[in-house]
C-alpha cells in the first residue's frame, strides 16, 4: 500500500501557544482516517500542516513523498480540500466559480458542469452563489474538492449543512474514492453513522493524540461495554439467574423484553445463549460506537486535567 | 507562473466590468477632462475648449486628488476583503504561490484603473483636439500620451500602496481607514510638510534638498512629469517649480514612479509572505 502522508513527532507552537504536541499520524492509500476532537484540539493546524499552509516547529512532514512546503504548488494539483464553512465569490455564479478554481488546478473548465451535477446542483449552477443555502454551498466545495481526481482529499466538516440524501451521496462519492485509491482526511464534530465509512479513527485532545486506531482496535483497548437487547416470550425469572452468572451487567429484564450491558470477553456467550432461547423473536448485538469512543477518550482528558 | 497569474488578474479585471468599476472610473475621467477642457478658461470670461495642453495641465492637478483615491478604493481590500468573506484560505490551498496571488490581484486591479484611464483620458482628449482642430499634431498626442503613461503609473504605485493595507489589515473596515490616511499623508500633508521645511529654514534647503525630498512623494514626480513640457504653466507649478526643469529628467522620474510601484508591492509580496494563514 502506498503511504499517503505521514506525520512523524510533529510539534507547531503559535508564540506561547502549543497546537501539536509530538503527533504521529499516517495514512494509507484507499483508507479514510477520521480526526476528531473538540474546539482547538489541533485538527485544523494538521490540515494546514499536510497542505503546506503551516510550517512545523518540530518533527517531518511528508505528504505523496514529498514535502508540502517546498513542494507546495505541485502537491496542490494532487490535492483537494474542503474548508469548515467553505465560501465563494457571492456576485459569481456556481459554475463561474468552479470554472475559476478548475483553471487554477489545470482543469478543463468542461469538467465542471458535469461535477456540479455530480454534487447535486446542475439546476442551481447558472445561479449566483449568493443565493445558495448552506449545503448548496457545501456541495460546491466538495465539487472543487474534487476537481483533478484527489489523491489526497481533506474535508473539514463535510457533512454540515447537508440533508440526509445529500449527506448519503456524500459518503457513495467518498467510497468511490476510496476505492480509485484516494487518501481521505475527515474532520467531524456529526459522529453518528460515520464509523462505518471509516478506516482509522484520531482523537486529538489539547494537541496530543488521545487514541489511534481502527474503530476495532479503540473498542478492544477501552472496554467499554457492550449492549444487548433482545425480544421474546420467557420466563424473567428464570432467564435472569443465567443471564447474570453469564455476565450481564445492569439487567433490564420483563417477560417480553431485555436489556443488558456487557463487556468484549462475554457478549459472544451471552448472545449464544440467548440465540438458542426458543422463545427468542428477536436479538440486537450494540457495540460501543464512534460517540462513546470519543466521549471515552475525551472523559479520559478532561479528568487528567482535573476539568 | 504567467498561466496562473492571467488567471487571477483575469477574474479581477472581470469582476471590475461586472461591478461596474471600469464604466464609473471611465465616465468619472472623461466628464472630468472635457469639464476642464470647456471650463477651464471661465475665470478668464470666456466658455469653450481651449488648447488642449493647457487642459492636461489642469487635469495632471486634478488626476493628483483623484487617481490615487480611486487606486487605494479600488484595491484596499484585495486579501483582508478575500480573508473576510473567507475565500482567501481556499485560495491558498490552491497551486500558486502567495506572491502569484498578489501579484495577479495587483495587475488585474492595475487593468481595470488603465483601462478607464485611457479609455476616459484618451476619449476626452481626441474629443478636445477635434474640436480645437490640432486632430494631427503629433506633439500634443506624445504630450497626452505621457500625461496617460504617467496616470496610469501613479494608479500602480497607488494600488501597490492598498496592496501593503490590504495585507497588513486584519479587517476591512480598518484596511479602509488606512487607505484613506495614506492619501491624506500623500496628497495633503506632504507638500504641507516641505512647504513648512522651507518656510522655516528661510529657504535654505530648497535649492539643494528639497527637490529630493519631493521624490519621496509620487504625486510630486508625476506632477513633474507632466509640467516639464508646458512652459506657460510653471507659474502655476506651486511648491514643484522648485525642482522643475533643473534635476529630473522625464524618463527619471518615469523610474521614480516606477520604484514607487516596485517597492511598496515587494513590501507587500514580503509581509504576505509572513502572515500566518488564517
Amino acid at each position: 500500500m502506498t503511504k499517503v502522508f505521514s506525520l512523524q513527532q510533529v510539534s507547531k507552537s503559535f508564540a506561547a501557544v502549543h497546537a501539536l504536541k509530538a503527533l504521529n499520524l499516517e495514512l494509507q492509500a484507499g483508507e479514510v482516517l477520521a480526526l476528531l476532537g473538540h474546539n482547538g484540539a489541533g485538527k485544523t493546524t494538521t490540515m494546514k500542516l499536510i497542505l503546506g499552509l503551516l510550517q512545523a516547529t518540530q518533527g517531518h512532514v511528508e505528504v505523496l513523498g514529498e514535502d508540502p512546503i517546498r513542494a507546495a504548488q505541485s502537491l496542490r494539483l494532487r490535492m483537494g480540500y474542503l474548508p469548515e464553512s467553505v465560501s465563494f465569490y457571492q456576485h459569481l455564479t456556481g459554475l463561474e466559480a468552479l470554472r475559476y478554481f478548475a483553471r487554477l488546478k489545470q482543469v478543463p473548465v468542461s469538467r465542471c458542469p458535469a461535477l456540479l451535477e455530480q454534487v447535486g446542483l446542475e439546476q442551481a449552477m447558472q445561479r449566483r452563489i449568493k443565493t445558495y443555502s448552506k449545503g448548496m454551498r457545501q456541495r460546491l466545495g466538495l465539487a472543487q474538492a474534487l476537481l483533478r481526481t484527489p489523491e489526497l482529499l481533506l474535508l473539514d466538516e463535510p457533512t454540515v449543512g447537508l440533508d440526509p440524501l445529500a449527506t448519503t451521496e456524500f459518503f457513495l462519492t467518498l467510497q468511490s474514492l476510496k476505492e480509485q485509491g484516494c487518501g481521505i482526511i475527515l474532520c467531524s464534530h456529526v459522529l453518528a453513522g460515520l464509523e462505518t465509512h471509516l478506516d482509522t479513527v484520531a482523537i486529538l485532545a489539547q494537541g496530543q493524540l488521545r487514541a489511534y486506531g481502527s474503530v476495532q482496535q479503540l473498542r478492544a483497548k477501552t472496554h467499554l461495554p457492550w449492549h444487548i437487547q433482545a425480544s421474546g416470550h420467557w420466563q424473567a425469572a428464570d432467564l435472569h439467574a443465567e443471564l447474570t452468572n453469564l455476565g450481564a451487567q445492569q439487567l433490564q429484564l420483563d417477560d417480553e423484553t431485555l436489556y443488558l450491558s456487557t463487556d468484549l470477553e462475554h457478549k459472544v456467550p451471552l448472545a449464544r445463549y440467548l440465540l438458542n432461547q426458543p422463545e427468542i423473536d428477536s436479538i440486537e448485538v450494540l457495540a460501543p460506537n464512534l460517540e462513546s469512543l470519543y466521549a471515552h477518550y475525551n472523559g479520559a482528558e478532561a479528568q487528567q486535567h482535573g476539568t | 507562473m504567467v498561466r496562473e497569474l492571467s488567471i487571477v488578474a483575469g477574474k479581477e479585471f472581470r469582476d471590475g466590468f461586472r461591478n461596474r468599476w471600469v464604466l464609473a472610473i471611465t465616465l468619472l475621467f472623461a466628464v472630468f477632462a472635457l469639464g476642464l477642457g470647456y471650463f477651464g478658461s471661465a475665470a478668464s470670461g470666456t466658455l469653450g475648449f481651449a488648447s488642449l495642453d493647457t487642459t492636461i495641465v489642469s487635469l495632471s492637478s486634478l488626476a493628483i486628488f483623484v487617481i490615487p483615491l480611486i487606486a487605494l478604493l479600488l484595491a484596499y481590500d484585495t486579501m483582508v476583503g478575500e480573508e473576510e468573506q473567507g475565500t482567501l484560505l481556499l485560495l491558498l490551498t490552491y497551486p500558486l504561490s502567495r506572491t502569484q496571488l498578489l501579484l495577479g490581484k495587483f495587475l488585474g486591479h492595475g487593468l481595470v484603473l488603465s483601462c478607464a484611464t485611457l479609455l476616459g483620458f484618451g476619449s476626452a482628449g481626441a474629443v478636445i483636439a477635434v474640436l480645437t482642430e490640432r486632430f494631427w499634431d503629433a506633439q500634443l498626442w506624445f504630450v497626452l500620451g505621457m500625461f496617460i503613461l504617467s496616470a496610469v503609473l501613479l494608479g500602480l504605485v497607488f494600488i501597490a500602496l492598498a496592496c501593503v493595507i490590504s495585507v497588513s489589515s486584519r479587517e476591512k473596515s480598518r484596511a479602509a481607514g488606512a487607505a484613506l490616511l495614506v492619501w491624506f499623508v500623500f496628497v495633503l500633508v506632504f507638500d504641507l510638510s516641505l512647504l513648512a521645511l522651507l518656510v522655516a529654514t528661510e529657504g535654505q534647503v530648497g535649492q539643494t534638498v528639497l527637490p529630493y525630498l519631493m521624490l519621496l512623494n509620487p504625486c510630486n514626480a508625476f506632477r513633474l512629469l507632466n509640467l516639464t513640457g508646458f512652459e506657460a504653466t510653471q507659474a502655476y507649478a506651486g511648491l514643484v517649480s522648485i525642482a522643475q526643469n533643473q534635476l529630473f529628467s522625464p524618463s527619471l522620474l518615469m523610474v521614480v514612479l516606477l520604484a514607487w510601484i516596485i517597492a511598496p508591492f515587494s513590501l507587500a509580496a514580503w509581509l504576505f509572505q509572513r502572515r500566518h494563514a488564517l
